[in-house]
């Protein structure tokens, strides 16, 4: 851990060799079907050079798919994939020169780790290829890039899981790759060498610049590390942001309810009003459609009030402790059930009556998507 | 939308980027279609040609009859024995450590080395009235070379690693917890043994049993010499066929390889069914 | 471990100045069996192996030593025992490559791709296994025999298949058509494409990726099935016996030499070649022991066949 923070701040060598030219991605409607069932619906999507974005999404949303079609490991029933202006659609996954870094890492087993490294230069065509020397130098400086200096003699089996993450890291980085692309980077490892290995992998994105592109089903991660969030259900994107705007401004309620905690009541949008129950609330609707509609709002992001100010009036069911706070089940007899987050030092107790005021919040009409916020 | 066209159309491959796949399957057809298949299909046309009626001639024999009869008798023996036996074996290796344990494990798979000619001399030299245990048994009354006895010595003997190596990896794989937990329930050994851990074991008994059954029933090499060949009593089915060639009776040999090849696809069937039922029964869904 | 079994019966006056403690080893444990039922069940297995495989193999180097080194070494060294062994060498050096190639291709369809009827092709790919092996020589003679349909078409030509090399060769390929294959298929799909696609990603053209990544992958696993191929390849009998014509010095592998020495009373003789595919056994079974205890996790050892 020392070492990751010290080394951030110590120059580089790599930084002189001129990375990355920082090529633009382009997914222009892209659609794949696996059999009968459909794993993608077309889905365009654009990211700028040097962006580090994240792909995030339940299991079974595509994100998987969009990457591999990406890296040309798989085909798109149609559309296209542009580097920068180049069509690289008709372009073999050899061709494209992307660099992949797999889910449990595809290190080639029976290979030490320089020999894994430097793999992707010693198969290239025989006046592309560098001397043995030089590919060995160059799998060394990677190697010292990775922070796994006096590791390359060993075999992907000696190496714990943040290890090999990283020598896949250094292996896709040796053929000077047009983008990175990672398939749930972290996913294989315990929770503490991921967020170190998080930090590290921002680190060195600063570095090199590489448009980079990972699929994470972890949304603190996406968060946490990426420039840009492209949520991901059911084989469409449902949003595209920054973790701010994901955060602060979830345009459907998948989205809300993906990212973060999340409490929802059923509503009534009527004449200019939010009615639960048929009781108006102090929320104005904006300009929600008319009709049924869901009322989202995050636990911690609520205040409690008086009684009778267009508040959400409900009894406390149950109480428990959580870390440095408390959060409280609140009933609405009739119409659901929802979770605040109090202070712990609260005197609320189970059967007290409760008024409930989000102070943020989001209204989603529940035939169409979109909504309004406050 | 494009998106529906290609979602319902039939494809009898998924798309990979894997390349070589045309030149491998090509490839294996080819080799599997020259090597296996057509002459299998010889086989099954020059059977078709003798017509229904110029089979069953044959096949009524009763020379024929005789030794389709002892082959799957005597091979159903053997394979019942082996079953039996097998299992005590590959219990001993698997549950218990014993000095020497590791070498008698690997004396398992000498039959399928050594060359069944080997064996069959070899177990002749044995059991016959003047070799060491045949001279044992000689004065008891027991016969073994030159009698159907000794086919079943020698069925035994080929047939014995399928049982125990369908039975071992099974029952190293078996979680002692559910022994552990019939034990808590109340269960004593015996009961946990009959049933916890037989009906676990049971598909991989009855697979290895029928693979020891489909070699024992075709088995030549190792038989002919113990068996003494006499028509009606001590000739097997693939020793008849033998003899028809060589009295270039190929209708006959043709029938009689025929009716043994269907034995071979229905005990094959039968392996199929068997490991069938074992993933319906032990998995999800 | 005998030595723990002795102490499981603690001596009588232990138990009776320490009444009130419970006899600490006088219990099976619950997944255990009693002693006495453990070494009778220890003794039938090593029983029924001694007198089943251990006493055959061993009666083979005892007949084959009866008559002196002298008698076995002009057994073994007569020209029509050479001859028999080179063409046993022979054929099992043109069936094992031919095995081998085949088992690499089809493993690399089955385990790499996904496609119709690949169950069926792997239930064919086994269907030599279960098939008698005179069957097996049958169906060479009945396509490429004097009587079959190509039969006159082979002779004008003066292409000979049966009762000659082709023929043996073939026969031999067709018994152990499956073992190569059988070896690498399972191996295979466990290693699943990650590493070729990484390879691929990388850069590598198909071939390189093959050469580089799959082979030294597969490697243990293909020579453990050459080396099972090959034990059967030579000791094979009633096919190629079927096939061959018995031939003595042109068409008489060894394990049809041991048959015909055999019936003529030169037991001495018979059990002398015999002793050499034997040894050709222990041999192929100790460099599969070795295999398995080195390479077991490159093996996936599927010990069926």
């Amino acid at each position: 851990m020392d070492a990751l923070v010290r080394s951030a701040n110590e120059p580089r060598a790599t930084e002189a060799r001129g990375w990355s030219d920082s090529v633009d991605l382009t997914i222009d409607r892209v659609s794949k079907t696996f059999g009968a069932a459909a794993a993608l619906h077309e889905t365009s999507l654009k990211i700028e050079g040097g962006e580090l974005v994240a792909l995030l999404g339940p299991s079974g949303s595509g994100k998987t798919t969009l990457l591999r079609i990406i890296a040309g490991l798989e085909f798109p029933n149609t559309g296209r994939i542009l580097f920068d202006q180049d069509d690289a659609s008709a372009l073999t996954v050899q061709q494209r020169n992307i660099g992949f870094v797999f889910q449990n890492y595809a290190l080639f087993r029976h290979m030490r780790v320089l020999d894994n490294i430097g793999f992707g230069l010693k198969v290239r065509p025989f006046f592309r290829r560098p001397s043995a020397a030089a590919i060995r130098k160059r799998a060394e400086e990677l190697l010292e890039l990775v922070q796994l200096s006096g590791l390359g003699r060993r075999y992907p089996t000696q190496l714990s899981g943040g290890q090999r993450q990283r020598v896949a890291f250094a292996r896709a980085l040796a053929t000077e790759p047009r983008i990175l692309l990672l398939d749930e980077p972290f996913g294989a490892l315990d929770a503490k060498v991921r967020k170190e290995l998080r930090r590290w992998l921002r680190e060195i994105h600063d570095t090199t610049g590489h448009t980079t592109l990972f699929v994470t089903h972890d949304q603190e991660e996406a968060m946490e590390l990426a420039d840009r969030v492209v949520v991901m259900s059911q084989g469409r994107i449902e949003q595209a942001g920054t973790p701010d705007e994901i955060y602060d401004a979830p345009n459907s309620p998948f989205v809300f309810s993906f990212i973060g905690e999340s409490s929802v009541l059923p509503v009534n949008v009527k004449s200019g009003e939010v009615l639960l129950d048929g009781v108006p609330l102090a929320i104005d609707p904006g300009d929600t459609a008319e009709g049924a509609a869901s009322l989202y709002f995050r636990p911690h992001e609520v205040e409690l009030v008086e009684a009778g100010t267009g508040a959400i009036e409900g009894i406390v069911e149950s109480l428990r402790r959580s870390g440095r706070s408390r959060f409280a089940e609140i009933a609405v007899p009739g119409i659901g059930r929802f979770e605040i987050e109090i202070i712990a030092e609260s005197v609320l107790n189970s059967g007290d009556p409760v008024s409930v005021l989000p102070r943020r919040w989001r209204l989603y009409a529940d035939a169409s998507r979109g909504g309004a916020d406050a | 939308m494009t998106l529906a066209a290609s979602a319902g159309r039939w494809r009898w491959k998924e798309p990979s980027v894997i390349p070589g796949f045309g030149l491998a399957l090509g490839f294996s057809l080819t080799y599997l279609g020259l090597i296996v298949l057509l002459p299998l299909a010889a086989l099954l046309l020059n059977a078709a040609s003798l017509g229904w009626s110029g089979f069953w001639d044959i096949m009524l024999e009763p020379r024929t009859l005789a030794a389709l009869r002892l082959s799957f008798l005597a091979a159903l023996f053997a394979a019942s024995v082996n079953a039996v036996f097998g299992l005590i074996i590959a219990w001993a290796f698997v549950r218990y450590d014993f000095p020497g344990r590791r070498l008698f494990d690997a004396l398992v798979d000498l039959p399928f080395a050594l060359p069944t000619a080997v064996a069959g001399i070899a177990l002749t030299a044995l059991y016959a009235p003047n070799g060491p245990i045949g001279g044992l048994l000689a004065p008891l009354g027991i016969k073994v070379a030159y009698t159907p006895l000794g086919i079943v010595i020698a069925l035994i003997f080929i047939g014995l690693p399928f049982v125990v190596r369908t039975v071992q990896p099974v029952l190293e794989d078996l979680d002692k917890e559910l022994e552990e937990a019939a034990a808590t329930l109340g269960a004593s050994r015996f009961r946990t043994l009959r049933s916890v851990i037989l009906p676990a074991l049971m598909p991989a008994i009855l697979t290895g049993f029928t693979l020891a059954l489909a070699r024992a029933v075709g088995e030549y090499g190792s038989v002919i010499f113990i068996a003494g060949n006499i028509p009606y009593v001590s000739e097997i089915a693939p020793l008849l066929i033998t003899i028809r060639l060589e009295e270039f009776n190929y209708a006959g040999a043709t029938a009689i390889g025929a009716a043994m090849l269907m034995i071979s696809f229905s005990l094959l069937l039968l392996i199929h069914l068997i490991q069938l039922w074992q993933r319906r029964r032990f998995t999800h869904g | 471990m005998a030595n723990a079994n002795l102490a499981s019966t603690p001596p009588l006056g232990e138990a009776a100045i320490a009444p009130l403690l419970p006899p600490a080893h006088s219990k099976t444990s619950a997944t255990g069996e009693k002693a006495a039922t453990r070494w009778t069940l220890i003794a039938i297995a090593i029983g029924f192996l001694a007198l089943f495989v251990l006493l055959p193999l061993g009666a083979v180097f005892a007949e084959a030593f009866r008559a002196g080194f002298g008698a076995y070494w002009e057994a073994v060294s007569e020209p029509d025992a050479v001859a028999a062994i080179k063409l046993t060498l022979l054929a099992a050096g043109i069936a094992v490559p031919a095995n081998l190639v085949f088992g690499i291709a089809a493993s690399w369809a089955i385990a790499k791709y996904e496609f119709r009827g690949k169950s069926l092709l792997n239930t064919l790919i086994d269907l030599p296994f279960s098939i008698s092996p005179v069957i097996s020589g049958l169906i060479y003679i009945l396509l490429f025999g004097a009587q079959s349909v190509l039969g006159p078409f082979l002779r004008e030509h003066g292409i000979e298949i049966v009762f000659a090399l082709p023929g043996i060769v073939l026969a031999t390929i067709f018994v152990t058509f499956p073992f190569i294959a059988r070896e690498l298929i399972p191996l295979m799909q466990e290693q699943g494409t990650a590493e070729e696609e990484a390879a691929l990603t990388l850069g590598a053209s198909g071939w390189r990726t093959f050469w580089h990544v799959t082979l030294p992958n597969i490697r243990w696993a293909l020579l453990y099935g050459v080396i099972l191929c090959n034990a059967r390849a030579m000791g094979e009998f009633g096919a190629v016996s079927v096939v061959s014509g018995h031939i003595r010095g042109e068409t008489n592998t060894m394990p049809l030499h041991v048959e015909i020495l055999y019936n003529e009373y030169n037991f001495a003789a018979a059990f002398a070649v015999a002793s050499l595919l034997a040894l050709l056994a222990l041999l192929t079974l100790i460099v599969k022991l070795v295999l398995e205890w080195l390479y077991a996790d490159q093996i996936a050892g599927t010990r069926r066949h």
